[in-house]
């Protein structure tokens, strides 16, 4: 690990103007950043904590919308999203180990967006919105492929929010190694209609499965999905499963998550 | 009831006060003052000319106190191979130079290139950064049959080829097995891989040398399964320290399952470099160093027949494996494809003819070594996959084919030159069945299929030979060391006892379970008895821990021991009982005399050997203390049966271990509960193999599995609630005590059974899967699957 200065600010304010220097970076838990910076595969001069600005480690549910701070860690949305999104604390509450889960922040995870991380499917099923110091960004608008956001340089997400769907479910197929998603499907039934999120499969990290969300919009049944298919094209392929596996997954857990959304 | 006390007993691990408390002290918790660090340049290629490494910024960089590089080492000499073989023409192997820093050439993803010593680790790992390379990447050769062909790239440029050696046991049978193949009613021909592993100790490696000027004295505190066998080899070999100028010390280990038994070159350079600088040095291995730089395990590629005659009667068996060495030839490598693979292919079964080829190739990676189990699990693998496979084709029920080639007498000499001593196969497989209640599986696999899920059973028997010896045996078979035991029994003055043998224990738990030995010979509490190991300054020799060996030839040694500590003991109190030493009987720690009521206590006569007032001083020195050297007459030979279920996802290829099994013959079993320990791991360590882990290279020679991230480690929610059980015992009867060995056996039994398994329930829910490799990851499982 090189040598960094690190900044502990108590504001948004005050952490937006430590964040403008070129070589700051925001810091949440650290449960990424902090491992690659070990690694000397990061170097940032300046790490901006997230974990002491005031009012941004909550979780709260109000007229059909989840909000979670930008620095609410996975077991605050765990148990802040129990009673209100039962679909989205059991996907909280089975990310990492306790220990990860008492220190990752859900900001930090959207910030890194892995292409095997949980959170971005529910954000994407849900239909949610990335608050920043400076806008509100649509979850349609803000993933853009692996590790890549929306966010501009500087840019620190405050909160997050989620539309609370009628019946929801997670399927999550761990990679046996990591345990992150080698396929993980959101499934969300919105008044409007059905949202289908997937990810770890995609070489351009999250995605909406639309075929899907046709189907099921006229039937939100399994049966709906079992004569559709993904096309392996574009689909991850390494040590953990072919493009082909991966495809395949998608559908099969895209079955289970609607057999199990309530 | 169980026994509370002595051999039999489970009394709790006596090292878990301060394994669970913290208070261990392993290599990592040693701090000397004055310790400089080192940090290791390490190769980034698999394969590569160094042409310049330009070290003066380094040099320059703040706290750094020099930088070495192979240069350095020009004269010294080169980490050894202990353990040379003849290949099948009488010829020896080729044995190429393994420089402590890269000479000349990098030959995989982690060779040491420099080492850069500071006065701290970050300012060591800063001023490596400053270290300017020119390196000219060749072409790797990574497979081992691609390595073979004419024109390869040469690992090493001075060998003929990337042929270690071509090894053919028993070369005298080739043609009579060929022939028997032959005139065979049946032939069932199966290719498989034993994929390479990362051992993963819990505690990665730690080396810390230090050097005493005025004495000439160095002292290596190492994380090592041997620590003598590491003093004999770096003294020796490396460096040309005399062994009286030279202490290991090997302290709390956690954990080493193989990969801590070879001299590695961060060893000797720690040490070198403590003796060059006057100063401490140590080295850490952070996890990612551990991926690229502990020895790596198994990588056997192989194809496997076996003949049968018309009832399903084993007629032959021939082996053809490719056996990765890796880039250069760690301390026992040569060993496991051979001796410890080679001599276990006879298995359980009267197989009459039998021939192993096996070629052992260099790769531009990693070196390859023994790992729990170190060639026998290769061996169990290959024969219990065949002989299901036979049963299949043959449409023999597996369990019934192999009862009917179960070796029944004993002792049993094989055609791969061993001889088994004592055994008892259908008890241990009658155990298991019973155990495992396979009479309910069918009411199981209903329950499985209306959950949607395919369940299977898988069986395997296995036998394996441990306690590595006898050392006349070894020489002649190309071991350059001897593999007997030494144990010291020392008694104090007011009766309590230290056993300090050569016997390591990083895990094993031979400070609860070498006492229980003593305790019973005397007839003493277990808490009078201490054990001392890992420090060749307190422990006259060792040969040290591998192979299940300690009890077997440790604690022997440490019997031997005893019992002329009690013979000199009984002299002793004859003389205060005024009674022939003959008539003297040792029993609840005291002394008598046989038919009389004299008694003298154990302690009264420890103190008179101390405090000779009254003492036989004409013919008796004072002092209660003896050594003996054990080296055994034979291998061990436990054997066993397991029996694993499996629920297979036919959706997404996910195989659940529901049940297993493991029904092992141990012969006697000092401790219950740890031989139950060691067990449990060796079946999370096989199960691991056959589920899980996978060690990968591309083709560039770039390690693809090099974290956590990638490389799966079996966890405790992977594993269901074993059935463990030793009853059946067939004690061995060669050594003292009839123990057999019981470390590997968990990680060899295992693989087959879950194979097997998962085998079976694609037959029977229609696919006609004959085989996947391991790790029978998801993905391959739903892969085959797909025909």
């Amino acid at each position: 690990m090189y040598d960094f200065e690190l900044v502990k600010p108590s504001s948004v304010d005050e952490a937006v103007k430590a964040l403008a220097d070129e070589d700051a970076q925001a810091l949440g838990g650290g449960q990424t950043l902090i491992p690659t910076m070990k690694q000397r595969l990061a170097s940032p001069g300046r790490l901006v904590s997230t974990l002491g600005i005031s009012g941004m480690d909550g979780v709260s549910a109000e007229g059909g919308v989840l909000t979670a701070g930008g620095a609410a860690t996975h077991g605050a949305v765990e148990k802040g999203a129990a009673g209100s999104y039962p679909a989205l604390a059991a996907l909280a509450g089975n990310i990492g180990d306790p220990a990860v889960r008492n220190r990752g922040t859900i900001g930090g995870s959207l910030a890194n967006n892995d292409p095997a991380a949980c959170y971005p499917a529910a954000l994407l099923a849900s239909g949610g919105t990335v608050v920043t110091d400076k806008r509100e960004i649509d979850a349609d608008d803000y993933f853009q492929g692996m590790f890549t956001t929306a966010l501009d340089e500087g840019e620190l997400i405050t909160a997050v929010k989620f539309t609370i769907p009628e019946a929801a479910n997670y399927q999550k197929f761990e990679q046996p190694a990591s345990r992150f998603a080698l396929v993980g499907v959101f499934v969300a039934r919105h008044a409007g209609g059905v949202r289908v999120a997937v990810t770890g499969a995609s070489e351009d990290g999250v995605f909406r499965w639309t075929e899907a969300e046709e189907a099921l919009g006229k039937d939100f049944s399994a049966a709906a999905v079992s004569g559709l298919s993904v096309p392996a094209e574009g689909m991850i392929g390494d040590l953990h499963g072919t493009p082909e596996y991966r495809a395949h997954l998608v559908k099969v857990m895209t079955g289970r998550a609607v057999a199990a959304a309530s | 009831m169980p026994k509370d006390h002595g051999i039999g007993a489970s009394p709790k691990r006596r090292e878990d006060v301060r394994f669970l408390t913290g208070k261990g002290r392993y290599t990592d918790d040693i701090d000397i003052h004055g310790q400089a660090y080192v940090h290791f340049l390490r190769s980034d290629v698999a394969h590569g000319r160094i042409k310049a490494v330009d070290t003066s910024a380094a040099e320059a960089a703040e706290g750094v106190i020099r930088v070495f590089t192979g240069a350095d080492f020009e004269g010294v000499g080169g980490i050894p191979c202990g353990w040379q073989v003849t290949d099948r023409h009488g010829e020896p192997m080729q044995e190429p130079a393994h420089p402590v820093l890269a000479q000349g050439k990098v030959r995989h993803v982690g060779d040491p290139i420099a080492a850069v010593v500071a006065e701290t680790y970050e300012q060591a790992r800063d001023a490596a950064e400053k270290i300017v390379l020119d390196i000219e990447e060749l072409p790797a050769v990574v497979d081992m049959k691609a390595a073979l062909k004419d024109g390869a790239p040469k690992v090493h440029d001075d060998l003929t080829s990337n042929l270690c050696f071509d090894w053919g046991f028993v070369e005298e049978n080739k043609d009579a097995v060929a022939e028997a193949f032959d005139k065979a009613h049946h032939v069932t021909t199966l290719d498989l891989v034993n994929q390479r592993l990362v051992a993963n100790p819990m505690e990665p490696r730690v080396a810390l040398s230090d050097y005493a000027a005025h004495s000439d004295e160095s002292t290596l505190y190492t994380t090592s399964q041997n620590p003598h066998v590491i003093r004999l080899l770096m003294g020796a070999f490396v460096l040309g320290i005399p062994e009286h100028k030279l202490r290991v010390v090997a302290p709390d280990v956690g954990g080493g399952f193989g990969s801590k038994i070879f001299h590695y070159a961060e060893e000797a350079f720690c040490t070198f470099a403590a003796k060059q600088l006057k100063r401490p040095v140590k080295w850490t291995s952070s996890r990612s160093e551990a991926f690229m730089s502990d020895a790596h395990g198994r990588d056997h590629v192989t194809t496997i027949q076996l003949a049968l005659d018309e009832e399903g009667h084993f007629q032959a068996l021939r082996t053809d494996t490719h056996a990765n060495m890796g880039a250069y030839l760690s301390t026992f490598s040569t060993s496991v494809p051979t001796w410890l693979h080679g001599v276990l292919m006879a298995g359980n079964y009267k197989t009459p003819l039998i021939y192993v080829n096996v070629k052992a190739v260099f790769t531009n990676t990693v070196p390859v070594d023994a790992y729990r189990g170190a060639g026998r699990p290769e061996a169990t693998y290959q024969l219990e996959r065949v002989i299901d496979k036979a049963a299949r084709e043959m449409g023999i029920d597996p369990v019934e084919l192999r009862r009917r080639n179960f070796i029944t007498e004993f002792p049993y000499a094989t055609p791969v030159a061993v001889e088994y001593d004592t055994g008892d196969y259908n008890a241990t497989l009658d155990k298991a069945l019973e155990i495992a209640d396979v009479a309910g599986f069918d009411a199981r696999a209903k329950a499985s299929a209306d959950k949607g899920l395919w369940r299977g059973l898988g069986m395997n028997c296995y036998i394996e030979a441990c306690g590595i010896a006898p050392s006349a045996l070894v020489g002649q078979l190309g071991a350059r060391a001897g593999l007997y035991e030494s144990a010291t029994v020392r008694v104090n003055a007011t009766g309590g006892l230290v056993v300090m043998t050569g016997s390591h224990s990083h895990g094993q738990g031979h400070e609860t379970s070498f006492p229980q030995v003593i305790a019973d010979m005397i007839g003493i509490d277990e808490n009078m008895v201490e054990i001392v190991h890992g420090d060749t300054a307190r422990v006259p020799m060792g040969m040290g821990t591998y192979g299940s060996r300690s009890l077997a030839v440790g604690g022997s040694a440490m019997v031997r021991a005893a019992e002329k500590v009690i013979a000199k003991a009984k002299r002793i109190a004859a003389h205060l009982m005024e009674a022939a030493p003959e008539d003297v009987e040792l029993k609840d720690g005291a002394f008598s005399v046989a038919g009389t009521d004299k008694s003298v206590a154990w302690g009264d006569v420890c103190l008179a050997a101390y405090v000779p007032h009254n003492y036989p001083l004409e013919e008796l020195e004072p002092g209660l203390e003896e050594t003996a050297f054990y080296d055994p007459a034979n291998f061990t030979y436990p054997a066993g049966a397991y029996i694993c279920e499996v629920e297979v996802d036919p959706e997404t290829g996910k195989v659940r271990v529901d049940r297993f099994t493991a029904a092992d013959d141990f012969g006697n079993v000092v401790n219950p509960m740890i031989v139950d320990g060691q067990v449990h791991g060796g079946l999370a360590q096989g199960i691991g193999q056959a589920l899980l882990e996978a060690c990968a290279y591309d083709e560039n020679g770039q390690l693809v599995s090099a974290s956590y991230m990638d490389y799966a480690m079996p966890r405790a929610d992977d594993l269901p609630m074993f059935q463990v059980d030793h009853s059946c015992q067939t004690p061995c009867t060669h050594n003292p005590l009839g123990v057999k060995g019981c470390g590997e056996a968990g990680a060899i039994g295992s693989p087959p059974a879950l194979v097997n398994a998962v085998i079976d329930a694609m037959q029977r829910n229609g696919r006609d899967v004959t085989h996947i490799d391991m790790p029978l990851s998801p993905a391959r499982v739903w892969t085959a699957m797909q025909g």
